[in-house]
């Protein structure tokens, strides 16, 4: 942590110095950003006290303060990975922040470009890392609508599973985390045990255990193996119990309570307008879920409700995860009892790889093999928006394609990114310690965030 | 704060003390994997010890992380490696940059690669980690166990 008094040898005078100068040569102005890390240099702290005053309309109250500026992270345990905040203080109580993000960019949607249609799956699922099946699912769907090709109802049926145990997994590892944070060490221990279940199941129907490559266009790439659907099965008769357990320990935990009840609320209309989406808007009351009203991979034949909050403050988000955990769990199971008959992935040999046992009998089906493998398949040009509702919010793929067996372009809309623009009105006039609980319960996840 | 709540609270961690723990001893026992698990790759010969790699490249052209290099060169009578035309003269994996997808399995069109258990595959040195032909031949010298596939419940 660094203050910005003028002692020397501070990385964010350093670093301002630095966006300072970088802006003269370029002739430009500084960007908020800038001038938040600048904040401390750019004003003596009279000048940056009268600015916060004059920004709020307040008086200056005698024996005030002067503001601090206080970074917080990239390296901090309780920012969810690389997310920093230089937030301005006064005493306690946090006067403004500005998020700043990009340590964790790896240029995905850039190098999509650079990739068949079918290589930028495996690129896709590495952005939000803890709902990879969410970011394929959206991009899957995108190329799918480019292509007119229908998935068959196994298909997405499997992807409904796949999906909703996602939710599941990302939901435990927010639950654990955000305890963490807020000192309910136990709750961690607990929800990791059931989220290894949950990687274990993923490890054995697509190979992987965070980022798997499973639906490929037009389906899924393989069938459930033996023994999935059991192992699944107990999963799901297990869970209930287990929330029961992590309910028991913190919804009427007076610890959690005082830290969570009334911290982090914003009006509704507030949240809409800032483009928020998923359990932190649902929370503050607003029937919002893309399951229910654009409903996707036949999602309109299962029963679930939408869990909705009242007051929108980090406890209400708490409990819609906790029973939108539930309600996944029982969309599994509806989905297991009514898997239909059929093929896991669409039969159109111009975009799915052939069967491998065909590879050895069909010269065509080798010269299909051969052509996908090394050219890709052609989509054709236009562009599409496809959205899925992963367990932060509304994930979407926008997609352009120029006729080529390339994207032109793909761009994600993560919900991480979105909701963190949050935080700031959120924050402002709270507690430090309460932007911790904010932090956890806006749940992003960076890998989503810079991307 | 009430002594209930707070005993509600500790009825789940002191019933949670006497469950079986969940941890497995790494490294003395390692985690047993799926079978459909993909980790260390593996390539294979026939029975007659030819090599079932022909050098084609189109694993090349499937990795999305371009981790693989592939040069190839004919076969000749007195030097037969493989078992078509030609064969691979370098198969080398970057295991630093491969993501394990396993496209090169799924594009192998002959079965020369596969994606295999192991997954300890940590070095000292980074050169160490671009596996040469003659250590993707050989099995791994750390194997790990492989969970049977479970008969289903129905």
């Amino acid at each position: 942590m660094t203050t910005g008094d003028r002692t020397g040898g501070i990385p964010v005078r350093e670093e301002a110095h630095s966006a300072r100068e970088a802006a003269e040569r370029e002739g430009r102005e500084l960007t908020e950003t800038e001038r938040a890390i600048a904040g401390a240099e750019s004003f003596s702290p009279q000048e940056a006290l009268a600015r916060t005053e004059l920004a709020e309309g307040q008086d200056l109250e005698p024996g005030f303060r002067e503001p601090m500026i206080i970074n917080l992270g990239p390296q901090h345990p309780s920012t969810h990975g690389v997310l920093r905040l230089v937030t301005q203080l006064d005493g306690e109580v946090v006067r403004d922040l500005h998020p700043v993000i990009g340590y964790l960019h790896t240029g995905i949607e850039k190098q999509c470009e650079n990739k068949t249609y079918w290589q930028a799956i495996t690129l896709v699922t590495r952005m939000d890392y803890l709902a990879s099946f969410f970011n394929i699912h959206a991009y899957t769907m995108a190329v799918e609508r480019l292509l007119d090709l229908p998935v068959p109802p196994r298909a997405q049926y499997l992807r409904v599973i796949l999906s909703e145990l996602n939710r599941v997994a990302s939901h435990l590892v927010w639950l654990g985390t955000s305890g963490l944070e807020l000192g309910a060490i136990t709750v961690f221990f607990y929800t990791f045990r059931e989220r290894e279940q949950a990687l274990d199941l993923f490890e054995m129907i697509a190979g992987d255990r965070m980022n798997t490559r499973f639906f490929q266009v037009g389906g899924c790439a393989e069938d459930m193996p033996p023994g999935f659907e059991a192992r699944l099965r107990a999963f799901i008769e297990a869970m209930p119990a287990r929330l029961d357990e992590y309910e028991e320990l913190l919804s009427e935990n007076p610890i959690w309570l005082q830290r969570t009840r009334g911290v982090g609320i914003l009006p509704p209309d507030e949240l809409v307008g800032l483009g928020v989406t998923g359990p932190a808007l649902r929370a503050a009351g607003v029937d919002l879920d893309l399951r229910k009203a654009a409903p996707y991979s036949s999602y309109e034949r299962f029963d679930f409700s939408v869990p909705l909050g009242a007051r929108g403050d980090a406890y209400d988000r708490y409990i819609v995860r906790v029973r939108e955990t539930r309600e996944s769990l029982r969309i599994i199971e509806q989905a297991l009892d009514g898997m239909p008959e059929g093929s896991h992935i669409a039969d159109d040999r111009k975009v799915v790889l052939p069967p491998r046992e065909e590879l050895a009998s069909s010269m065509e089906a080798l010269i299909h093999h051969f052509k996908l493998v090394t050219e890709g398949f052609v989509v054709p040009a236009g562009e599409t928006y496809t959205a899925v509702e992963s367990p932060r919010g509304e994930l979407g793929c926008y997609l352009v394609s120029d006729g080529g067996p390339k994207p032109h372009r793909c761009h994600i809309r993560d919900p991480s990114f979105v909701n963190l623009q949050a935080l700031r009105p959120m924050a402002r006039g709270g507690y430090l310690a309460d932007l911790i609980a904010m932090i956890g319960s806006l749940d992003n996840v960076m890998g989503g965030v810079d991307r | 704060m009430s002594r209930a709540a707070a005993l509600a609270g500790f009825r789940v961690t002191f019933s949670t003390m006497l469950r079986k723990p969940e941890v497995i001893g790494y490294p003395e026992r390692k985690t047993p994997v799926f079978p459909r698990f993909r980790g260390r790759h593996r390539l294979w010969t026939h029975e007659n010890g030819l090599e079932k790699c022909v050098g084609c490249s189109l694993c090349v052209a499937a990795c999305p992380a371009d981790c693989i290099r592939v040069v190839a060169e004919e076969n000749t009578p007195e030097r037969r490696v493989s078992a078509g035309e030609r064969f691979a003269h370098i198969y080398e994996i970057n295991m630093l940059r491969c993501i394990f997808c396993g496209y090169c399995e799924l594009a192998c069109p002959f079965d020369a690669i596969t994606l295999e258990a192991e997954y300890e595959m940590s070095e000292r040195e980074r050169h160490a980690e671009i596996y040469t032909k003659e250590m993707l031949l050989a099995p791994h010298p750390k194997p790990v166990p492989v969970r049977a596939e479970e008969p289903d419940a129905e």
